[in-house]
């Protein structure tokens, strides 16, 4: 199966201290994958230099059937290609509307000259209705997003990546601060987003992990330590060394 | 464009969000604004001389009518600062750009027309040269010439200089924002480049070799040719008139590019610019078109401005005067157009009361306190307060008596161990 985006021996250093250590990973159209690994151990780092918002000192990304390197690329043309992202910190547009984030955020012309004699149509408000429903704001679409609970940034976020209809979803953290009950529903909506793409999730909480039922690659010090399901990783002597022994 | 978002709203469909509502139906502070603007372009031309009582003065008519050109520049610095974030400290320089530009015209035009009737008594009228060679001496001469600069190329043309009043200040703002926001330049380092370009023209504009006669200005734009036969009193309503017309058409046109996803693109840009890069759009384009954009409205209000000033000189591109623009606006609120408007009216009318001598000097016995010296500080002194204790400016004042409660998060979001605190808010 040929795979949709492939990492190859990146490394990056701060200051000298190397974030990413010759770190290869790959991924398929469809897939679900979990990443797991210590604090500092380059997760979100790793997600930065795919997004095009660190560049690595060396090695290769590349993306979809064509093998375009995505290195080149500005952080917007990178989205635009269709990989959307969601931070550590739920980041939604505090003073606006759950609508208005959600329109932001549909696969639509994105210049600002076609943005700005932009109508909603019935289209695209049908659209925003489905996600609203699917990330449960359908009743709150005219709430500013500054006040919602922080369950509900966390999925309205998760909304507009899937408004996105990108091809590969980057997910950090997305458990953090959330209730049992609303930790589950993320487990589901990210299982159905991985169903027609790839869905690449950072996570702690192993409880979490084990409910997502994916591959799991274990990161630490900038490289992959381990890979495989994750009854698989938690045997490896290095993964409980460095990571669940502590 | 703009007309057909006045196309009759179809009538929302039940329950659902509002899709189809027109452009006034979802924005009726612009009717209101509108309504207000409409009803003070009336007082003032009953009170005015040429059309009505008199009981306004010709120089308060052009007070009034150059305090709506200042409500149009602030109008422009709110789009830029308070919707998109991008705090520029230069836009006051585009303003002045715009006057410059119809300056040229106004003063050939009239010192053209003064040459040839000084020498209509001649027996042969003067050829094209010498009445060139005579003008380039009448203009230049304050500044030890009668060469004429190449950039005075067009100044006989009213067209040309009316395409140059946007075109120039314009074309600036698009290589400086190209430059600047390609390079990622933000926050302060952003202000501070703006203020250096401001700097940078109101010194290269104090130069006689400037061509634009150094620190003399353009003087004399009261005058305007074709109008000569017209009393001031006559003229100062027609420009105000003018001048009401723009600050209409401004204020509609900001309010319907904030109004849809276009004014959303941007406030995203203002709260969390990396966000938005990351959804795919194009911070760096959006911010040089509301940037160029913005010097273009600015500019048109300098070029209204200053036939009613009657004079331009470099000194009024010192980059102090673009601070003042943002203090104006920080006043009356940023982040919604009338707030702009309420600041760069209040700010600028109290200004010219003070400064103007009219306010009473207090004597504390030790020391008099001359409001015409002192002015500055109090004014520095409301721009810090309201800063700490009323970040919505005046314009806030709309939202206590409309009791509209906006969680005031100071920047922070909303953690999960908040709930209780949220609960608060919302009451
Ligand atoms: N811009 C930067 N400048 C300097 N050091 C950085 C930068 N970004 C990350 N680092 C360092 O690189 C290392 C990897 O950080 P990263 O944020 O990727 O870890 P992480 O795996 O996401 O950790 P966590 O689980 O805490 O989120 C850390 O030691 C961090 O301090
Ligand atoms: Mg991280």
């Amino acid at each position: 199966m040929s795979q949709l985006l492939e990492v190859s021996g990146i490394s990056v250093a701060f200051d000298g201290f190397k974030a990413i250590n010759n770190l290869s990973f790959s991924i398929g159209p469809a897939e679900l994958r979990a990443i797991i690994g210590p604090n500092g151990a380059g997760k979100t780092t790793f997600m930065d230099i795919v997004t095009g918002k660190t560049r690595p000192d060396s090695g290769h990304v590349t993306w979809g059937e064509r093998n375009v390197s995505l290195l080149r690329m500005s952080e917007s043309r990178i989205a635009r290609e269709g990989i959307g992202r969601k931070f550590q910190r739920p980041t939604v547009f505090e003073d606006q509307s759950v609508l208005d984030n959600l329109v932001m955020a549909l696969r639509n012309d994105r210049g600002p000259f076609s943005v700005l004699r932009y109508r909603r149509s019935d289209g695209d408000l049908g659209r925003v209705r489905e996600l609203a429903t699917e990330i449960g704001l359908a009743d709150q679409l005219n709430t500013r997003a500054g006040i919602l609970s922080h369950g509900q940034k966390q999925w309205l976020e998760i909304g507009m990546l899937l408004a996105q209809e990108p091809r590969l979803l980057l997910v950090d953290e997305p458990a953090a601060g959330m209730t049992k009950a609303e930790r589950d529903r993320t487990v589901d909506l990210l299982r159905r987003a991985a169903e027609t793409r790839a869905v690449i999730v950072v996570e702690h909480d192993m409880d979490f992990v084990r409910k997502l039922g994916c591959k799991v690659t274990v990161l630490h010090e900038g490289s992959v330590l381990a890979e495989g399901s994750l009854d698989h990783v938690t045997k490896n002597q290095d993964v409980i060394d460095v990571y669940l022994g502590r | 464009m703009i007309r057909s978002s006045f196309a009759p709203g179809v009538a929302p469909v039940l329950g659902a969000p509002k899709a189809h509502r027109s452009f006034v139906m979802r924005n009726p502070s612009v009717l209101i604004f509108l309504g207000i603007l409409a009803l003070f372009t009336l007082a003032v031309t009953l009170g005015a001389e040429a059309t009505g009582t008199g009981a306004l003065s010709t120089s308060f008519v052009k007070t009034l009518g150059m305090t709506l050109c200042l409500c149009l520049v602030a109008i422009a610095m709110d789009l830029v600062w308070g919707y998109c974030g991008i705090l520029s400290l230069g836009h006051f320089a585009f303003f002045g750009l715009g006057g410059y530009m119809i300056g040229m015209w106004l003063m050939w035009e009239r010192t053209e027309g003064i040459v040839l009737s000084a020498t209509a008594a001649q027996a042969l009228p003067p050829t094209p040269d010498e009445l060139r060679a005579a003008v380039g001496q009448q203009i230049f001469g304050v500044v030890g010439g009668s060469e004429i600069p190449a950039i005075w190329a067009f100044a006989s043309s009213l067209p040309a200089q009316l395409a140059l009043v946007v075109l120039v200040p314009g074309l600036l703002a698009l290589v400086f924002g190209w430059l600047a926001f390609r390079s990622r330049v933000t926050g302060v380092y952003l202000s501070i480049l703006t203020q250096a370009m401001t700097l940078a023209l109101a010194l290269y504009l104090f130069q006689n070799e400037s061509g634009l006669r150094g620190n003399n200005g353009l003087s004399g734009l009261q005058n305007i040719p074709g109008m000569t036969h017209l009393p001031q009193s006559e003229v100062s309503i027609r420009f105000f008139w003018a001048s009401a017309a723009a600050l209409a058409i401004g204020y509609v046109l900001a309010a319907w590019v904030v109004a849809g996803k276009f004014g959303s693109v941007i406030r995203g840009i203002r709260d969390d610019e990396a966000r938005v890069r990351f959804l795919g759009y194009n911070v760096e384009g959006y911010k040089l078109v509301i940037f160029t954009l913005t010097a273009i409205i600015a500019a048109i209000a300098g070029a209204l401005y200053y036939p009613q000033a009657g004079i331009i000189s470099p000194a009024e591109i010192a980059p102090i005067a673009s601070i003042y623009l943002a203090v104006w606006v920080a006043i009356g609120g940023r982040g919604r157009l009338y707030g702009a408007v309420i600041g760069a009216a209040f700010v600028s009318l109290v200004s010219s009361w003070f400064t103007g001598g009219q306010a009473p000097d207090i004597d504390l016995g030790f020391y008099v306190i001359r409001w015409t010296d002192w002015w500055l500080v109090l004014l520095g002194f409301s721009f810090i307060l309201v800063t700490l204790f009323a970040p919505k400016g005046i314009g806030g004042l709309v939202d206590v008596i409309r009791h509209k409660v906006v969680p005031d998060r100071h920047g922070a979001d909303l953690g999960p161990d908040k709930g209780s605190f949220r609960e608060a808010e919302q009451q």
